[in-house]
């Protein structure tokens, strides 16, 4: 199927999401839509997807123009989305999710489950994704949700498939897997526009690419022919340097050791499994591992939130194990949560307030019940000015301000008090170029000081320009703790679970303890088996 | 999980992924077993307080005279049991209950086996209370499911409300409303079945003002509720007070449906009386949770309410309108419960007066949620609220020294212990009560 | 919101349209975010204001609808449509003037008491009752907007209402001791009264996740049958009285006249101001208020934070429970002396009316429950005069909060200039946590 998008508008309030954008999918391709957090490639494909309506612009299909209100014109017309978020109620089954929208039905009314089923498993036979029709979406892990979502695109004979960025919670064999599933599909004929902000992924994979900036189209191109430093300005809009040296570390004390940690969540589903790590002062360690193999849990039991299952962590060599947030915060644990909005900042309160969030009842900000609200807005004022956060007003909403700016406060919030250790979680998750080189600057800083620094980061590059030993997680385990220029490929490898020198090894034996505990431990990590 | 294919691994749930489960739940497979455990404490405590009290504390000699007997129905002989041997074998019942629940591995069916150690509670304790007495039990039956009656139309208008992603704490309201206008318009029309329909569409009118308010404008949908609860009480007392008592013989005077007995049916023994000679009430409650489970779990339509009320996202992406399906589901689950309002008035008592709904809109909340959002579940949760209603009476008769206000109090205490205890954390549908606003990608 | 943002503007639109899909936007927000939505969207005086006469101008039109000689006006409207015209402006003009001069002041006596000196009573009375009224309103309204602001929604203010007044009735009888004294300890026995029953809910919801909504309502009943026990119980009840209600309490645990013996006006308003303003610091000063309000608008930063949420839940329903028993022991020793199976009317609930009124705030808060307190007296004034019953100032206050809980329609009505058309002005958190 051949898409034309030209002159594609949409704005919000007084932001242009998409401003004249134009590009062609032609059949049997598949087109990369390169670009950064809030370049604009979602809101262009919910356009295409009929989930917005542009304010200007133009959508051609083989040829013909098409208006679309809602998705279903755009499923009538053969395009089918395979969302970021995932669009599956979770406790549906397959069957339900597949067909949900276009049931299948008996004696009018009534749903006709096996019809709906038969259909699943065509599909999945048909395409070679194999998926249990009956299991509840909810259980499955992420990566076959996803084929989930790509089933039901295709049980609505989608000719155009929309994949927004498909990759972010996949490992590096799950995104290989995929691929080949994107290829045998753009060989059947169909295309693929694929969304994505990581380069190496577009080189891999597409036929053709589209980069977008700030809502613009920055360049078009053959992937074959672009060098990734090309990509990279068109997508940041300059030359950018790629790696940062940030100097030698200078190790000293460990600050932060824990032993045999283990953490369930809060479904009751282990999480952390019998984990080891060290963190020295002055240091940054960094965690790679693909999403949701237990770092958020890792995290969120560190600084108190979770409390672990067994195992010790001890901080400065005082068991903390069980502690509770406020008395980690006490002994100098400074936390940078994974989502600013949700763990970090109270929204409608003023900046002042937010950057005393984890401090209001104690000296200088509050003199027993008092809360000293000069103190605070000369903290706010001292702070606003350290960490140029660009506002008119300490007593502005903090919603107010650019996400940038946000992670800004929470930075300065955290580092405003003497720490020990430092938890970072995803700091620099959706913020332009600037404010990241700006809190990197920060951690280094404060890992110089003398502060020891975990950081939890699902981008490899962040894992490796600011680690200064990378551990890398899998399923709850640290596989292996490595120096970050090893190389992308042996720490992709190690995100799997595999050790790559007992590559060839079976994979079980590669780790720690055998036998049959170690097969139930298996079955029992977030509730699911292994095949 | 077998048999998927070059995936390497299947245990993992991302970060997203964790956080769709954790806002739109699936089914609470993860019943803890220390609650469980907790259940087994309760019923070893029921035990402790049968067997000494009910059981060894009687007299060998001490009677009770179970009847089944009714007007209409075959005759069963009575039953007279020693109360101390009959308490005893229930205390056993929960006994075994407990030791099963303190020592399970399963946490399958746990429920039921404390439900068994309730119920075998409930009949020491019936039998203790009536010694020396005799008691129909086909009557207390039917009391029951008399009682529970506005609670069933309440919980099915919760149901139908809360799948679809809407809170509606307006039932209160709704029973007001709905047992006014039966009233009024069944005197009026001298036609109870005008007045029955009165009754549906102001239910449907309060669902409506909800629906309006809480999907175009985006309100706290518990605010929009508790207000409107307030606006229908006012109302009702005020044009009470202002056309019903001084036109009371016009307006305020509509006579009751009649029992309809179902032929031949009625006179199988104790179950006859008690499910096939009640008034249309009865049986339009008993029909409308068949029709809600199957419209809910077997129908395309009730696949796509649920899909709104779990994941409004995921509906509008396949092109199904969240807004209209609320409204839809909202309007009707008000009507459902302006019905079960009418049984208040053209049920049971011929006349309105105020305030008379007493809570039971709020008690059949509890019911929803006791009833974890089904149908079935939520109808025996209203049989076991209407007779713990039922028994109040009953104890009443008796003469069981308990003071009348502890026993008024008994289904708002078990409301609380079960919103409190025993569902735990009974899981909503995933969007409840949460707006969504349909032009939201940013 | 299928991608992060970057760009102040961009964020903005992510933070106010993206809905509850990441639990920051609208849906469980939080009350304090959305208070400052609703300032930052402009006009809320002006909103209110509307809203008040909205509802007064339906309760006109409901007023009309079911008289019956104004009905029969109207049914003649084509032949006399003067005479249907008059008779609903005489009607209505009687009712809203009967409502004011009964709770306000009559002018004409008023003119009498200037010009004669005499009368000053009569004048004074309507004013006097109004206050009286309001004061139980103002304390109760602080009570459910302290739950409010801080995420919690607290229904059961009708049942703290009365173990307060329980508590400072037992106090106020059964122990003598000398006047300030003894008023001191019926006070102080009414908000621990208000605490308990607080904290019930409180604690259950901490620890089961019990929803405090549905607790909070039931045990209303409960306390309401615990007080029907105790009226007809000793010691509670009055000897030698056949009706259920309880011994009086002494003189020296009442609250004082203010102005005379002769006016009802009595220190539980000045009680009422104290803790209006307490209230007001505590939320605006103190560290724990301030705990208060980051619970509120987000949790999971405040747990992020090293807040106790629990901690939080317990001492606000706690502190909530305590205002609304207070409520409770200014009734009981300002003006019925005595517990009867009625006791508080429907202060509990109007107390929630109250309180969104006010938008949570306390001074807000006084403001609505003077208003409500003057329609209060006002209303009976009216029933006893035109015999319409006092049961119209109930629909005309639920109409007046329901449009001030959706301000985008009082816009709408009005063709007003609206920010945006969805505003969440106040929330609660649905059955979670």
């Amino acid at each position: 199927m051949r898409v034309d998008l030209e002159g594609i508008t949409k704005s919000f309030g007084s932001l242009l999401a998409n401003d004249l954008v134009s590009l062609t999918v032609n059949p049997g391709e598949i087109h990369c839509i390169l670009g950064e957090n809030g370049a604009g490639k979602s809101t262009l494909m919910n356009v295409l997807f009929g989930m917005i309506e542009p304010d200007a612009g133009e959508i051609r299909v083989d040829g013909k123009p098409v208006r679309f209100t809602s998705p279903r014109e755009a499923i009538a017309s053969g395009i089918g989305m395979v969302h970021q978020h995932f669009m599956l109620v979770p406790v549906f089954t397959v069957a339900e999710n597949a067909v949900l929208g276009f049931e299948p039905v008996k004696k009018r009314v009534l749903l006709d489950r096996a019809l709906s089923r038969r259909k699943v498993l065509e599909l999945s036979e048909a395409y070679g994704l194999a998926v249990d029709p009956d299991a509840i979406v909810g259980d499955l892990p992420i990566g076959m949700q996803q084929r989930v979502e790509i089933l039901k695109a295709l049980g609505h004979d989608a000719r155009l498939l929309i994949l927004d960025e498909p990759t972010a919670v996949l490992t590096l064999q799950e995104t290989e897997a995929l691929f080949k599933i994107m290829r045998s599909l753009a060989d059947s004929g169909r295309s693929i526009m694929f969304i994505t902000h990581k380069l190496k992924e577009v080189a891999a994979v597409a036929d053709r690419v589209t980069v977008l900036r700030r809502g613009r189209v920055a360049g078009q191109g053959d992937p074959k022919t672009l060098t990734e430093r090309e990509l990279a300005s068109m997508i940041v809009g300059r030359d950018v340097q790629l790696d940062v040296d940030w100097g030698k570390p200078k190790p000293s004390r460990a600050v932060l050791s824990v032993r045999d940690l283990t953490v369930y969540d809060e479904r009751g589903a282990l999480a952390v499994d019998r984990l080891n790590l060290e963190v020295r002062a002055g240091e940054i360690v960094s965690i790679a591992g693909v999403d949701g193999n237990g770092q958020t849990e890792l995290v969120r039991s560190l600084v108190g939130l979770l409390p672990p299952h067994s195992g010790s962590i001890e901080l400065d060599g005082k068991p903390v194990a069980g502690a509770s947030p406020r008395k980690m915060i006490e002994l100098g644990v400074g936390h940078i949560p994974e989502d600013r909005q949700v763990d970090g900042l109270v929204l409608p309160m003023s900046i002042a307030e937010n950057l005393v969030l984890d401090l209001y009842s104690r000296k200088p900000f509050a003199t027993g019940w008092r809360r000293d609200l000069r103190a605070i807005e000369e903290n706010a004022e001292r702070l606003v000015e350290e960490f140029d956060i660009r506002t008119q007003s300490v007593n502005a909403p903090v919603a107010n301000l650019s996400g940038g700016n946000q992670q800004k406060v929470v930075v300065a919030r955290e580092l405003s008090r003497e720490l020990v250790l430092l938890v970072a979680s995803q700091p620099t998750r959706g913020l332009d170029v600037g404010s990241i080189e700006y809190i990197h600057r920060r951690i280094v800083a404060a890992r110089d000081a003398g502060v020891a620094v975990l950081l939890v980061s699902a981008e490899l590059d962040e894992v490796l320009s600011l680690g200064d030993r990378v551990a890398v997680m899998h399923r709850g385990k640290i596989v292996d703790v490595v120096n970050p220029d090893v190389g992308r490929d042996h720490i992709g490898l190690l995100m799997t679970g595999v050790q790559p020198s007992a590559a060839e090894n079976s994979r079980t034996d590669s780790r720690p303890g055998s036998g049959a505990t170690e097969r139930l431990r298996e079955l029992e990590w977030r509730g699911g088996g292994d095949d | 999980m077998s048999g998927t294919g070059d995936v390497a691994w299947t245990g993992g749930v991302s970060d997203t992924g964790a956080k769709l489960i954790a806002t739109s739940t699936v089914t609470p497979t993860v019943i803890s077993m220390t609650r469980i455990r907790g259940l087994g404490v309760v019923s070893l405590l029921l035990t402790a307080i049968a067997a000494p009290i009910f059981g060894f504390g009687q007299p060998a000699s001490a009677r009770v005279i179970f009847t089944f007997g009714s007007a209409q129905s075959i005759a069963l002989p009575q039953l007279a049991l020693p109360v101390r041997w009959f308490s005893l074998s229930m205390a056993v019942v929960m006994l075994l209950a407990g030791v099963v629940l303190l020592l399970t591995q399963t946490r399958r069916g746990a429920y039921g086996v404390f439900a068994a150690a309730v119920v075998a509670f409930l009949w020491s304790f019936l039998a203790w209370a009536a010694r020396g007495n005799s008691l129909n039990l086909t009557s207390v039956l039917a009391s029951s499911l008399v009682a529970s009656i506005p609670l069933i139309f309440g919980s099915m208008s919760g149901i139908l409300c809360e799948r679809s992603g809407v809170i509606n704490i307006a039932i209160e309201g709704q029973f007001l409303a709905g047992a006014f206008m039966g009233a009024m318009i069944g005197s009026w029309t001298q036609n109870l079945w005008l007045g029955l329909l009165a009754g549906a569409v102001v239910g449907a009118l309060i669902g409506l003002l909800l629906a309006f308010l809480s999907l175009r404008y985006a309100v706290d949908q518990i605010i929009v509720g508790v207000v409107l609860v307030a606006l229908a009480t006012g109302l009702t007392n005020y044009l009470t007070n202002q056309l019903l008592n001084p036109f009371q013989g016009t307006l305020n005077s509509p006579s009751t449906f009649p029992a309809l007995p179902i032929p031949i049916l009625d006179k199988i023994p104790v179950v006859g009386p008690v499910l096939f000679d009640q008034n249309i009430f009865v049986y339009l409650a008993v029909v409308l949770v068949v029709a809600i489970d199957i419209a809910l779990f077997r129908a395309r339509w009730g696949l796509r309410v649920r899909s709104v009320g779990e994941h409004p996202e995921a509906s509008q992406s396949v092109g199904i309108s969240v807004v209209r399906t609320r409204y839809r589901s909202v309007v009707l689950g008000g009507a459902v419960a302006g019905v079960g309002g009418v049984a208040f008035t053209l049920g049971s008592v011929g006349e309105f007066s105020v305030g008379m709904s007493a809570g039971l809109g709020f008690v059949a909340l509890a019911v929803m949620i006791f009833g974890r959002w089904r149908p079935y579940s939520a109808f025996l949760a209203a049989l076991l609220f209407g007779f713990s209603d039922a028994l109040q009476s009953i104890l009443a008769v008796l003469n069981v020294p308990i003071p009348s206000p502890f026993l008024i109090m008994a289904p708002y205490l078990v409301t609380i212990g079960v919103v409190a205890g025993l569902v735990g954390r009974a899981v909503p549908p995933g969007a409840d009560g949460k707006p969504f606003l349909q032009q939201s990608k940013g | 919101m299928t991608e992060r943002i970057v760009g102040p503007e961009l964020e903005l639109v992510s933070d106010s349209e993206t809905g509850g899909k990441k639990g920051v936007g609208l849906s469980p927000s939080g009350l304090l975010r959305s208070l400052n939505s609703s300032f930052a969207y402009g006009r809320p005086w002006a909103i209110t204001l509307l809203a008040i006469v909205t509802a007064l101008i339906a309760g006109a039109v409901l007023l009309t609808v079911t008289t019956p000689a104004t009905l029969q006006a109207w049914g003649s409207f084509f032949s006399n449509p003067i005479g249907a015209l008059s008779a609903t402006w005489f009607l209505v003009g009687d009712v809203y003037r009967d409502i004011f001069t009964g709770s306000i002041v009559d002018p004409p006596a008023l003119f009498q008491a200037i010009t004669t000196g005499q009368g000053w009573v009569a004048v004074l009375t309507p004013l006097s009752e109004t206050l009286t009224q309001a004061t139980p309103l103002i304390i109760a309204g602080l009570a459910v907007a302290v739950g409010f602001q801080s995420g919690v929604f607290n229904i059961g203010a009708q049942g703290q209402i009365i173990a307060g007044a329980i508590c400072a009735s037992y106090a106020g009888w059964a122990i003598q001791l000398p006047s300030p004294i003894h008023l001191a300890l019926t006070v102080a026995a009414g908000l621990a009264g208000g605490a308990i029953a607080g904290f019930i809910p409180g604690i259950l919801k901490a620890k089961t996740g019990a929803h405090e909504v549905i607790v909070t309502i039931m045990l209303n009943y409960v306390i309401l049958n615990f007080l029907l026990y105790l009226l007809t119980n000793r010691p509670f009840r009055q000897p030698g009285q056949s009706n259920a209600i309880s011994r009086p309490v002494d003189a020296s645990a009442q609250l004082p006249h203010l102005l005379g013996s002769a006016l009802p006006a009595n220190l539980g308003i000045v009680l009422a101001l104290v803790a209006a303003y307490l209230v007001s610091w505590f939320m605006k000063r103190s560290t724990l208020g301030f705990s208060f309000l980051i619970m509120g608008a987000n949790p999971t930063a405040g747990r992020t934070a090293g807040i106790d949420s629990k901690r939080v839940t317990v001492l606000v329903m706690v502190i909530s429970g305590a205002l609304a028993g207070l409520a409770g022991m200014v009734i009981l020793s300002g003006s019925t002396l005595m517990l009867t199976s009625g006791f508080g009317g429907n202060v509990g609930f109007d107390a929630i009316t109250v309180a969104l009124l006010g938008r949570n705030r306390p001074l807000g808060v006084v403001l609505a429950a003077l208003l409500f307190g003057a329609l209060d007296v006002g209303g009976r004034a009216m029933e006893a005069a035109t015999g319409v019953p006092v049961d119209l100032i109930s629909v005309i206050q639920a109409i007046i909060v329901l449009l001030v809980a959706a301000p985008a329609l009082v816009r709408e009505i009005y063709r007003l200039k609206a920010t945006s058309l969805r505003s969440v002005e106040l929330g609660t958190r649905g059955w979670g946590a």
